[in-house]
């Protein structure tokens, strides 16, 4: 299963290496990344592999949460179908 | 491969335009639970139900968690209550309501549609005894919701059933007066009546449903009102085509979330109900597409073309993206759910005139609107007799939820709380239709009704 983990808020210094380590202590696989900087509105879009996922979907995206509220970027984690349904026919 | 802008659409939908999946409506059928026994009855009943949906609210709950979308509400529909106890009193009838509200309180569930008649053409004696029940049931509980058919397109409007619905919502709204009436906001009154609506108060388990089935009612006017406002001055053939587009996409994760919860809870599949529903929460407001789309106010002239032009288009959009569409279909306009529609009222703009004609291009019908304390049973009656007939001859779904709310009068308002909202007391004519409501009967069924 597959995941999409996106990172919005404002730029700042180690947030993919804070969303990155975040990741690997939960054993999610970074399949696919990419950002854009527009202003100073900081978006970033990972696919993540969940298959060797230590823990439950929910922990991992409660964590992923929690890790970016602590540094004030918005971070949510949600599989991958709901973005495949609504833009792919 | 999904493209950047693409997945933060979606997250902007979400985040900051309100867009929710509205309702999982589980329907559950009752009809193996029938016992001549009231305690058996009772007993059966409040066991299937907590037995068949008894994971629905987890579901949903990791539905929302997998999928990063909030699912508002999780409900359960029944059997018309009217069938299942047909040999009970109304008192008998009463307690059925208090134990599908104790079942409700166990799941987690905030409201059961069911407890409801179908009368078209006429009244079982359990349609008859479930009715005379309806005001004390909707006092003593607070998640049941009532809906009462009294016409079909086939069958014609049966006049005596408009005349006692009058008296019902009367006796209902003067039981429940400490809290604004709101008993009368849980009560509804259908012509052609959906099996398979999953959105409240009147949501019911058909008779040709499975035993058990799962509806979704996608949202989403505060998306549809964004994307309206983004396009612009464009002519109608582009606005049409922006609401479509944008209701696709509401509708696939309506779909989505529905084959799934249905797939994790073993139920068929049922519909997708492509229903734009308000809320009163800034943002989330049919009213509001209507304005975007260049009125200075709903209710002004215009209003019933541009809600003709967004029903049309949110089905057409949606239509392409469920494999199975059903329940009301349209656009909702609930006054005191919606925060454009209540600022409306209030200004005077909308006018029950202007929103019963609305009712004739839209889903679903007069819904949702504070009266004065003081409108007889009559006046409810002639104004559930104008919008049944709209539903008859149209041959679509309309409903009448009307709130006279007791001791109020035009310039007070109604607080019925939470998603329910508020609402402006809306005038009445004062001359009378008690001779018209009067002669009793049916009036018969329009010709086209002939078919076959």
């Amino acid at each position: 299963m597959k995941a999409v983990v996106t990172v919005t808020g404002k730029d700042k210094v180690g947030i993919i290496a804070m969303a990155s380590a975040e990741c690997s202590k939960h054993g999610v696989n970074i399949v696919d990344i990419s950002q854009t900087v527009m202003k100073e509105y900081f978006a970033m879009i990972m696919l993540v592999e969940l298959d060797g996922m230590k823990g439950a979907f929910a922990e991992f995206a409660d964590a992923m949460r929690r890790a970016g509220s602590d540094v004030g970027v918005d971070i949510r984690v949600m599989h991958e179908d709901i973005f495949n349904s609504m833009h792919i026919i | 491969m999904l493209n950047t802008s693409d997945i933060l659409e979606t997250i902007r939908m979400i985040r900051d335009e309100n867009l929710d999946i509205r309702t999982v409506t589980m329907g559950i059928s009752l009809f193996d639970c029938i016992s001549d026994d009231p305690e058996r009855l009772a007993e059966k009943i409040y066991d299937k139900v907590t037995r068949s949906a008894g994971r629905l609210v987890e579901v949903c709950c990791e539905l929302e968690q997998t999928y990063g979308i909030p699912i508002v509400n999780k409900r359960i529909s029944v059997t018309p209550l009217s069938y299942i106890g047909a040999g009970l009193s109304p008192e008998g009838f009463v307690k059925l309501a208090k134990v599908l509200e104790r079942a409700a309180q166990e799941l987690g569930v905030n409201f059961i549609g069911g407890y409801s008649a179908h009368v078209q053409k006429g009244a079982i004696k359990g349609a008859e005894a479930l009715i005379e029940s309806i005001p004390e049931a909707l006092t003593e509980t607070t998640r049941i919701c009532s809906s009462i058919n009294v016409a079909t397109t086939k069958a014609g409007i049966n006049m005596d059933a408009v005349a006692k619905m009058g008296e019902i919502i009367k006796k209902t709204a003067y039981l429940t007066r400490d809290n604004d009436s709101i008993g009368c906001a849980k009560l509804v009154v259908f012509a052609n009546i959906p099996e398979d609506n999953p959105f409240m108060a009147g949501a019911v388990h058909g008779m040709g449903e499975p035993d058990t089935v799962i509806n979704v009612g996608v949202s989403g006017p505060g998306v549809v009102a964004v994307a309206v406002k983004e396009a612009g001055d464009c002519d109608f053939s582009a606005l049409a085509e922006t609401v479509k587009r944008i209701a696709f996409k509401i509708t696939r994760v309506g779909q989505l979330i529905a084959s799934e919860a249905a797939r994790r809870l073993g139920a068929p599949y049922g519909i997708v109900d492509l229903s734009l529903a308000p809320t009163p929460a800034a943002g989330d407001s049919v009213a509001e597409i209507l304005e975007n789309m260049g009125l200075s106010r709903c209710g002004t002239h215009g209003t019933t073309a541009a809600l003709a032009l967004l029903n049309d288009a949110v089905k057409k959009g949606g239509v392409m993206a469920s494999n199975h569409v059903g329940g009301l279909s349209g656009a909702f306009i609930p006054v005191s759910e919606d925060r454009g529609m209540i600022e409306a009222a209030k200004l005077g703009t909308l006018t029950l005139d202007k929103l019963e004609a609305m009712t004739a291009v839209c889903s679903v019908g007069l819904d949702m609107i504070a009266i004065p304390g003081d409108t007889s049973a009559a006046t409810i009656s002639g104004i559930i007799a104008d919008e049944i007939s709209i539903g008859v001859v149209n041959n679509k779904t309309t409903a009448v939820r009307v709130i006279p709310v007791w001791g109020k009068g035009v310039g007070d308002s109604a607080e019925f709380g939470g998603l329910l909202g508020y609402a402006p007391i809306m005038p009445v004519k004062g001359e009378s239709c008690e001779r018209f409501i009067a002669r009793g009967g049916r009036i018969p069924a329009p010709i086209h009704s002939l078919k076959n």
